[in-house]
């Protein structure tokens, strides 16, 4: 029932952000307003347990939530057979990039704050 | 046989097929990749996602239909995305003694993944609206897709482009972080972790939390993070440029 109500809440948070963004416009999408109304909503205690029972089961099933829209790849095969080899070394090597520089920044963020504390 | 070829024609036209060979499909590769003892290159989305191109490929059902069945759980993502406050909210204390460095962390990562995607594409000769597709690949599938579609890509194709970072990302990353020297001690899981967040969104965040604990709160929390930084940052910056 817990992981019930907390599927609620979250499309009902998701809705109301649907709503926002449309209504005002915001440079957000309609769920990430819904995660920033999520963020406001867990400081009511009650909130918790519905929202961990359900958010833990998403989350932890997320990659499988990917496949529906991966499979669209097929869709797009004129391209992939155009542009394939480019389009995947040109992904390869982004992600690699971004994952160097965020895990270097915080290792050197570290280094750094661990030489005041010294 | 004609009576079973009727009825595969039935069901292969009924939302059930599609929500039916992708659960399936799933829950078999998730099974042979742990068997796998959770080897990089056994990533379950990947596998699932090339064995059911191939079966729609040879049977002939298109995309529509499959999508028919598979939209049900496509829709989850966006209760997905409202989840991801939880893990935000859960690290509150952490976020709040340690926000600048993850901060300057996830904006360094987001930007340079996004730019070098462009750069890229762009000195590739890439046609301009695969280029733009590009741009929000380290944001997760459905938040990619909004920002796509403002920016002037193809919304489509960037939550396709989103999908295979997220794969490249939990393949690989492992070796790029050895090879980087980054530890595995708490600090070098975080790192790990975070970076994996960033830069591979929750296909990468999925591989974090398999691997440690530590590494997966913290991609939980740069996959949040890097939702609400790129939606304000890549639509700015091309309003910008």
């Amino acid at each position: 029932m817990n992981g019930l109500r907390g599927l609620a809440l979250l499309l009902a948070l998701q809705s109301l952000g649907e709503l926002l963004a449309r209504g005002l416009s915001l440079p957000f999408p309609g769920p990430v307003i819904g995660m920033l109304l999520l963020l406001l909503a867990l400081r009511v205690p009650a909130v918790r347990e519905p929202v961990a029972a359900c958010a833990s089961f998403l989350l932890s099933h997320l990659s499988l939530l990917f496949v529906p829209v991966g499979v669209g790849v097929m869709t797009h095969m004129d391209l992939v057979s155009q542009y394939g080899v480019r389009m995947l070394l040109v992904i390869v090597l982004s992600t690699w990039i971004g994952l160097a520089v965020t895990s270097l920044t915080l290792r050197l963020a570290k280094g750094k704050s661990d030489a005041e504390i010294r | 046989m004609p009576k079973f070829v009727e009825l595969w024609v039935y069901l292969a036209a009924t939302p059930l097929f599609g929500l039916t060979a992708t659960l399936v499909t799933y829950v078999l590769a998730q099974a042979l990749y742990l068997r796998l003892r959770q080897a990089p290159w056994a990533n379950p989305v990947l596998w699932t996602v090339l064995t059911l191109a191939l079966v729609l490929l040879a049977t002939g059902i298109s995309y529509q239909t499959y999508f028919a069945g598979a939209q049900f759980i496509h829709f989850l993502l966006g209760p997905a995305v409202v989840a991801l406050g939880w893990p935000l909210w859960e690290r509150r204390a952490e976020l709040r003694q340690r926000w600048r460095p993850l901060l300057l962390a996830a904006l360094a990562g987001g930007v340079s993944a996004s730019a070098s995607a462009l750069a890229m594409g762009w000195a590739f000769g890439l046609p301009a609206e695969v280029v733009l597709s590009l741009a929000p690949k380290s944001v997760t599938a459905p938040v990619a897709m909004g920002i796509a579609d403002k920016i002037g890509g193809i919304p489509a194709l960037a939550a396709v482009f989103a999908v295979i970072t997220g794969m490249v990302g939990a393949l690989s990353a492992k070796y790029l972080f050895d090879a980087l020297k980054i530890p595995t001690d708490p600090p070098g899981w975080m790192a790990r972790g975070f970076a994996l967040g960033t830069a591979a969104h929750g296909i990468g965040a999925a591989r974090a939390l398999q691997v440690n604990a530590d590494a997966g709160a913290y991609a939980g929390l740069a996959l949040g993070l890097q939702v609400v930084l790129a939606s304000l940052v890549i639509p700015l910056a091309f309003r910008l440029f």
